[in-house]
């Protein structure tokens, strides 16, 4: 006989809680209505981490005598990582920069850091994902494509479901529009509504579609039908709720002019009604930008200081890495595989100690592998989902590991 | 998606009449339904000349074999999991209007998709718009699938 478990799925920031997981004799059997990555991250890892000092196979106890005493001896630690960390690990993770006068970082800094930090400042209206589903008309999915990154996006909450003000759904009640520089798998379910630019135009589509809304004659360097580029403005102006979903393509176009998205969203909303949430990828990224904030006042790239925090682009994971960094603790995280190389040279001059339950390519470097209790899987805590509610998180396979959480706070309590 | 015409292409041509069939073209649409096997065609079984028509058979009759009696056919090797379909169907949306219709996992037996391991698997074929004497050709799963893992034959 299987048992049956409803779990928060942690396999991206959607944070879905209608997953059933059966399970019997410690072993899961199936999993419902989970995607392709929800079901992934369920079944674990594919080889877990073992504590290791020095490529050797050691104790837990001794790794973390190893790493307290790297990161005593540092001038300048680096704390990276955090995504795929519960808030109670981030907040323990922010006391340990604070305790070693460390630099703390996420990969939002070079990613939707500027969206949240416009959102948290209050200059950028967002809304929920339940508000999308129940009144949203008009979804717009700008550099994102969530068919790939968020298998049920569009599925749970944005396109297909029928909310309490659309009650004939997609068919007739939704609008979902593309804006992109390839016809990714979201742009062939937007259809017709799918808007190509070429890669590093969205600022310019940006400016010529706030002259359409002001009634002006919008001007494009590259060949697209100005009428295509009127209805678009003519349908954001008829919408009743209408949602802007940011992607990764659209942070990276538009840079520091984060303003003009602003001022994009404020023309919205005098003639419509527009919100933003921006397509945050690991399970609580968000997390760590609402923690830090609430924390220092700052989202992201933060040193800690005796005069209390600082927080600048010289903080930064990435400037980190071109040379102040002395040793880094990543937490949560696999930058091996996901940053590129070239940035990783000096990663291979200091030492490293990584935490999490899996091995992974950043393990083979790491000078210590700290192995912790999956999040969401094997520890519960909370996570903040992509639009920013909180979500308590379901663990639901028993295990004597110890939680990233608790690995954090017997760092600070050795090295105190 | 596999054609009548296609099939046709690879069977003798003959008219032979030795498969019971009237035409060569009757026999490939009785494969495309898939009420006969291409092993039913004794010439093609036989001659040597038809060796790599039917390896070729073999391989474009193979997803067919799969197909429900409403001719669906889900590949799973294309599917994501991401639902769209579950929350899509018609038949999902009237037997489970506030789980399948709602954009959440199905609440109940009586859908015909759901997501199960990562992969959509179809059951309740019976209650398919495409299925029975009032049939019509419903695409509403077909449609919203981002990677064109479903199909009918």
């Amino acid at each position: 006989m299987s048992d049956i478990t409803t779990w928060i799925c942690t396999g991206c920031a959607l944070l879905c809680e209608d997953i059933q997981v059966y399970a019997a004799n410690g072993q899961i059997e199936k999993v419902e209505h989970a995607c392709m990555m929800g079901k992934a991250r369920v079944t674990g890892c594919k080889h877990t981490a073992k504590p290791m000092v020095d490529h050797t196979e050691v104790t837990i106890d001794k790794a973390i005598s190893k790493a307290v005493h790297i990161l005593k001896n540092a001038d300048n630690p680096v704390l990276y990582g955090w995504g795929n960390s519960t808030s109670q690990a981030q907040i323990a993770g922010i006391e340990l920069a604070r305790v070693l006068n460390a630099v703390i970082d996420s990969t939002s800094s070079f990613c939707q850091g500027i969206t949240i930090n416009e959102i948290l400042q209050g200059h950028m209206p967002s809304c929920t994902l339940e508000e999308v589903r129940e009144k949203a008309d008009v979804i717009l999915y700008w550099g994102a494509d969530p068919m790939s990154s968020h298998p049920r996006h569009l599925s749970k909450y944005s396109y297909f479901p029928r909310g309490d003000m659309r009650q004939h759904g997609y068919e007739e009640d939704r609008k979902a529009i593309a804006i992109d520089v390839r016809q990714s798998r979201t742009a062939k379910i937007c259809k017709d509504m799918f808007y190509r630019i070429p890669p590093g135009s969205d600022l310019e589509f940006m400016k010529a579609l706030l002259d359409a809304l002001d009634g002006k004659v919008p001007k494009l360097s590259f060949d697209m039908d100005i009428k295509r580029l009127l209805e678009l403005a003519t349908l954001l102006k008829q919408c009743e709720f209408g949602v802007i979903f940011a992607g990764l393509g659209l942070v990276y176009s538009i840079k520091e002019d984060i303003q003009i998205l602003s001022g994009l969203i404020s023309k919205l909303n005098e003639l419509s009604n527009f919100s933003l949430i921006p397509m945050v990828g690991h399970f609580n990224m968000r997390g760590f930008n609402h923690n830090l904030f609430n924390e220092t006042g700052y989202i992201h790239s933060v040193k800690f200081t005796d005069k209390g925090p600082l927080s600048g682009v010289e903080y930064s994971i990435i400037e980190q890495l071109k040379g102040n960094a002395d040793a880094m603790l990543i937490i949560g995280s696999d930058p091996l595989a996901s940053l590129p190389g070239a940035l990783l040279e000096q990663i291979e001059n200091i030492p490293l100690i990584l935490i999490d339950p899996c091995e992974n390519l950043t393990t083979r470097a790491a000078d210590v592998t700290i192995p912790c209790k999956a999040s969401g899987i094997e520890e519960g805590g909370t996570a903040y989902r992509m639009d920013g509610e909180i979500i308590e998180l379901s663990p639901f396979i028993q295990s004597n590991g110890m939680s990233d959480e608790m690995i954090i706070q017997r760092i600070i309590k050795e090295i105190d | 998606m596999t054609s009548a015409m296609e099939i046709y292409q690879l069977l003798p041509k003959t008219n032979c009449k030795e498969c019971n069939e009237s035409t060569c073209m009757a026999f490939a649409v009785a494969l495309l339904s898939g009420s006969r096997q291409y092993t039913e065609c004794p010439p093609l079984i036989k001659d040597d000349k038809f060796h790599n028509s039917r390896i070729k058979l073999e391989e474009i009759l193979k997803p067919i074999q799969g197909a429900e009696e409403t001719g669906l056919i889900v590949h799973e090797e294309l599917c994501s999991g991401c639902g769209n379909c579950v929350v899509a169907c018609p038949v999902n949306v009237a037997n489970d209007p506030h789980g399948s219709g709602r954009g959440f996992g199905p609440t109940n037996d009586k859908v015909i998709f759901r997501v199960i391991d990562g992969k959509v698997k179809a059951a309740n074929i019976e209650e398919c718009r495409r299925f029975g004497k009032n049939r019509i050709m419903c695409n509403a799963c077909i449609d919203p699938c981002p990677t064109e893992a479903i199909e009918f034959v």
